[in-house]
């Protein structure tokens, strides 16, 4: 019974949040909302018992990627208020294409219950393991090419965001070590053999 | 009361809507479109996750894993292009971007 006001309060929560993203006008309050629907998301994940996946979406989810939405949205100096001009002008094709993608949602949902596929048992019950120790158990082992894979995808992501953003401005005075170190004595220091009383003008 | 497999498909089915709509919707505004593209993909990861749950199999929960990393690689280079273009034409706006006449 809990479980289940649970689970209708996060998903209520969960699916306002997200259209929110979508309607509101100020992109700031727009990945706040974003942040609310990725923790009723961790939230119903915990209810599935992925305590595990719903840990690592808060902290790559919220911890990263919204906090990388928020420094975008307030670096960029953008009338955003100009940029939602045409929300209505598209909103009836938008409605028609996200109509017809629920029906089909639906219609493929309701075959595939009607023919029994997908057992309605309630969720795993305890077991000897826990959740994160079942994934790793898996991941290292069956997955690990995946795994790599997966490394492999955000060095390049990485690599890839770093050479987008790097830029070079001309006529900065920069840190030279090689020139630094490659410096001699002769290069810096000139010996003068002052005579007493008449200085080196 | 027994919450299902089919309320769970009902709430991801739900957060995929409304991400496609948020893309059409949002035409000119390239941050909330990639917004929605996040909700997508945070819908694909609960449908994972629960058919992960419901069918015991712990697959499910890896492969959610995978497309979490790969929606946050997404995430980072997206937001880069997004700043560089800023920077190269002082605006963000998606009717604009047509600097390859595709």
């Amino acid at each position: 019974m809990l479980a289940a006001i649970a689970f209708y309060v996060l998903a209520a929560t969960a699916i306002g949040s997200a259209f929110a993203v979508i309607s509101v006008r100020n992109p700031v309050h727009s990945v706040l909302f974003l942040i609310l629907t990725f923790f009723t998301s961790a939230g119903l994940f915990v209810l599935l018992g992925a305590e595990f996946l719903a840990m690592l979406l808060v902290v790559v989810y919220v911890g990263a990627v919204a906090v990388l939405f928020l420094f975008v949205v307030m670096m960029l100096d953008v009338d955003f208020v100009e940029l939602r001009q045409g929300f209505l002008n598209y909103a009836p094709l938008g409605f028609i294409v996200a109509a017809v993608l629920l029906g089909e949602l639906i219609l493929v949902g309701s075959a595939a219950s009607s023919a029994g596929g997908a057992p309605i048992a309630p969720t795993p019950g305890p077991s000897s393991v826990t959740n994160a120790q079942a994934i790793g158990r898996v991941l290292y082992t069956d997955y690990l090419l995946l795994f790599q894979l997966s490394g492999l995808i955000l060095f390049v992501a990485m690599i890839g965001a770093i050479v987008l953003t790097l830029r070079h401005r001309p006529g900065v005075r920069r840190q030279d070590v090689g020139a630094q170190v490659g410096r001699r004595r002769t290069q810096s220091v000139e010996l003068k053999d002052v005579r007493p009383g008449q200085g080196i003008g | 009361m027994e919450i299902g497999l089919a309320h769970y498909l009902w709430v991801a089915a739900a957060l995929f809507t409304i991400g496609v709509f948020g893309i059409f919707v949002n035409r000119k505004n390239v941050i909330i479109i990639l917004m929605s593209i996040e909700l997508v993909l945070l819908s694909v990861n609960i449908n994972l996750v629960a058919f992960s749950a419901f069918l015991h199999n712990i697959a499910g929960q890896v492969f959610a894993m995978i497309v979490l990393t790969v929606a946050a690689a997404e995430a980072a280079v997206g937001l880069a292009i997004l700043v560089t273009y800023f920077r190269n034409r002082g605006g963000i706006a998606v009717e604009d971007i047509n600097l390859m006449k595709g």
